[in-house]
């Protein structure tokens, strides 16, 4: 039989956030025997929140050393927390922190890596991942001989595991902190104000190069299309997402929409965030760009172009029509 | 003044994403349908990594670029005509798949191998970049495995920006959660360097730089070694393309207030 270790990390609070829960849900379905594997500048807060999970072990690798996201500290203790455990199968959330980190171990350890799975489902008693290729385009599933098998599990496929806190024993699990030539300095962030990218917000509002061209009068309206967008953003708290052209345009210094940066872009080069909801605008709806849609629900478009990539079974609803002005109407009916 | 860098870009090629790609399955795993006759690009995200080490380079006098691909030979002729046009590299080329299906670990061993092979390396100046993730596999693991291959253990992914300092050492920005950049400072080299975007536009083709590129890239591609990925231990159950094609309801001559409103009870649903 399989045996699991799930490696999570604690948050800067000392808890285990939303995609550590999911793969707990994720491993625990797995059905063999659970090691959690825990790092972090302390563990004492994480080790409560699961502790009525029914793993039959609890390790951690902790200490200032290991409190921030740094690759050779966290292979280092991933790597040590997966030696004691011995599990045939590692699963971990592919958070930026362990995505950077451990397909390096799988390497150490002599196993094998899966990243963005979106699916682990026991078959005969052996795991199978379920990840997609070429830019969302195909779903595999896939199995695997060596071990072991180390697997990251993208955020938003299961539910987090919920439970009673309770007191866990943890095993502490030395580690030498190896020499490094990086110091972590910080964590740059636009601020609170102009922070469009909302991970857990419930709708995504893209927005196209469309709010840069020249409209029906013949003029540019770059400035009316920034207090629309923003004042959207702000009263329904969605998630900005642009087209890679209206990104290319922002980083080219042209006088478009300022707070549009490459973290912005969707699709093929960019991003493919997990939303319920997604609202297109100004957006003609290319393969490239809708890539990045894959994890978006409900789909709508609002584009002048009745032809557009959106009206060829790529959203649910097309609305032919200015985007200004049904965005000028939808932002009064939402301060009212 | 800086020293130099050796800078070795791990990068394939990959369909073009205009194109529609559907899988086989065949009796030594899945590939795509016509995988040799579709056109190819330079994988994008190691496209930036390429200009971004040109970048480096020639601000750091004394520098050098290899780009290092494993892919099939005669479409990394063909890419390289374009590619080659952008910016000075030297090519390190191995003749294998480029399939977003063959495993990274071996894909790993081939690329650390060819990089310990380049004559005269100073591993202790050497940065391997490359994109995050591939547009074929998008598993952001090769570059890692190519790191611990070559014992470095200084590794950073999903990198939009590095700055010199006047000591050297080199201030990197990372990406992670919420649209959020993590910044590191790395004293010096060796370091493995995962790129997305970047901070550069794509450069002009400039065929002077094609000409003196592709006297060396010649030779490089008739030298590639066959390189085979047996994918050991990896198989695949099923590959399919999504079922979902959308019935799109196209509303035309409806007045934008009403669109508003139908726009505004639809986000309020669960
Ligand atoms: C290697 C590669 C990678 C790529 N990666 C990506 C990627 O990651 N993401 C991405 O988005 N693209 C990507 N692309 C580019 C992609 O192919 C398209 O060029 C791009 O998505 C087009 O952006 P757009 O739809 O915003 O702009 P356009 O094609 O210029 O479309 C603008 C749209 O706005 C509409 N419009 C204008 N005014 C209004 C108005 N008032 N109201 C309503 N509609 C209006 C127009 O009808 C038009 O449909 C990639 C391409 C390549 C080659």
């Amino acid at each position: 039989m399989e045996t699991i270790l799930l490696l999570a990390h604690t948050e800067p609070d000392g808890t285990l956030a939303k995609p550590a829960l999911e793969c707990l849900t994720a491993a625990l379905a797995l059905g063999g025997p659970l090691t959690i594997g825990l790092v972090g500048a302390r563990v004492e807060a994480a080790a409560s929140q699961i502790a009525g999970c029914g793993a039959a072990r609890f390790l951690a690798v902790t200490g200032e050393a290991f409190a921030q996201p740094r690759y050779a500290t966290d292979t280092a203790a991933a790597e040590a927390l997966c030696r004691t455990a011995g599990s045939s199968i590692v699963v971990a959330p592919s958070t930026s922190r362990w995505a950077r980190a451990l397909p390096g171990v799988a390497y150490r350890l002599g196993g094998r890596v899966d990243t963005h799975a979106t699916s682990l489902a026991a078959e005969n008693g052996a795991p199978a991942v379920t990840r997609w290729f070429y830019r969302q385009r195909m779903e595999a599933v896939l199995s695997r001989r060596e071990r072991p098998w180390v697997i990251l599990l993208d955020s938003g496929c299961v539910a987090p595991w919920s439970g009673p806190a309770g007191t866990a024993s943890v095993e502490p699990v030395a580690v030498a902190v190896p020499e490094t030539r990086t110091t972590v300095t910080g964590v740059r962030a636009p601020k609170a104000d102009e922070q469009t990218i909302r991970p857990d917000a419930k709708l995504l509002f893209v927005a196209g190069a469309g709010w840069t061209k020249k409209q029906s009068d013949g003029a540019v309206h770059a400035a009316e299309a920034e207090t629309l967008i923003l004042g959207f953003l702000r009263a329904a708290q969605a998630s900005l997402g642009g087209s890679k052209s209206l990104v290319d345009l922002s980083g080219e210094g042209e006088a478009v929409l300022r707070f549009m940066t490459h973290l912005n872009q969707v699709g093929q080069t960019g991003s493919t965030p997990r939303h319920p909801k997604g609202l297109s605008t100004c957006c003609h709806g290319e393969e490239p760009h809708v890539v990045g849609w894959r994890f978006v629900n409900q789909r709508r478009a609002i584009n002048l172009d009745a032809n557009c990539g959106w009206a060829r079974g790529k959203a649910d609803v097309l609305y032919v029509a200015d985007a200004f002005e049904v965005m000028r109407h939808v932002n009064r009916l939402l301060r009212a | 003044m800086s020293t130099p860098f050796q800078i070795a870009v791990c990068g394939s090629i990959v369909p073009d994403p205009l194109q529609t790609l559907e899988p086989v399955v065949g009796p030594s795993g899945p590939s795509l349908k016509n995988e040799m006759m579709l056109p190819a690009v330079l994988d994008p995200w190691a496209g930036h990594a390429l200009f971004e080490a040109a970048h480096l380079a020639r601000s750091t006098p004394g520098s050098k670029v290899w780009l290092v691909s494993l892919g099939p030979k005669a479409k990394l002729q063909q890419v390289m005509m374009t590619v080659a046009q952008k910016v000075p590299f030297e090519l390190v080329a191995l003749d294998g798949p480029a399939s977003g299906f063959t495993d990274s670990f071996e894909t790993a061993a081939a690329l650390a191998a060819a990089i310990a092979a380049i004559p005269g390396l100073d591993r202790s100046r050497l940065l391997v970049f490359g994109g995050w993730e591939s547009a074929s596999r998008g598993a952001g693991s090769t570059l890692q495995m190519v790191g611990e291959r070559l014992g470095i253990a200084e590794q950073f992914q999903g990198v939009d920006r590095v700055t010199v300092g006047e000591d050297g050492g080199l201030e990197i920005l990372e990406r992670i959660e919420g649209g959020r950049h993590q910044v590191s400072v790395c004293a010096a080299p060796p370091a493995v360097l995962g790129w997305a975007t970047g901070d550069l536009p794509e450069p002009r083709n400039n065929p002077q730089i094609g000409m003196a590129n592709m006297r060396a890239i010649m030779p490089a591609l008739q030298r590639a070694k066959a390189t085979p990925i047996p994918n050991t231990g990896l198989s695949f159950a099923s590959v399919s393309l999504p079922k979902q094609q959308r019935e799109t309801r196209i509303v035309k001559d409806m007045p934008a207030e009403e669109i508003a409103r139908e726009i505004v009870a639809w986000m309020a649903e669960e």
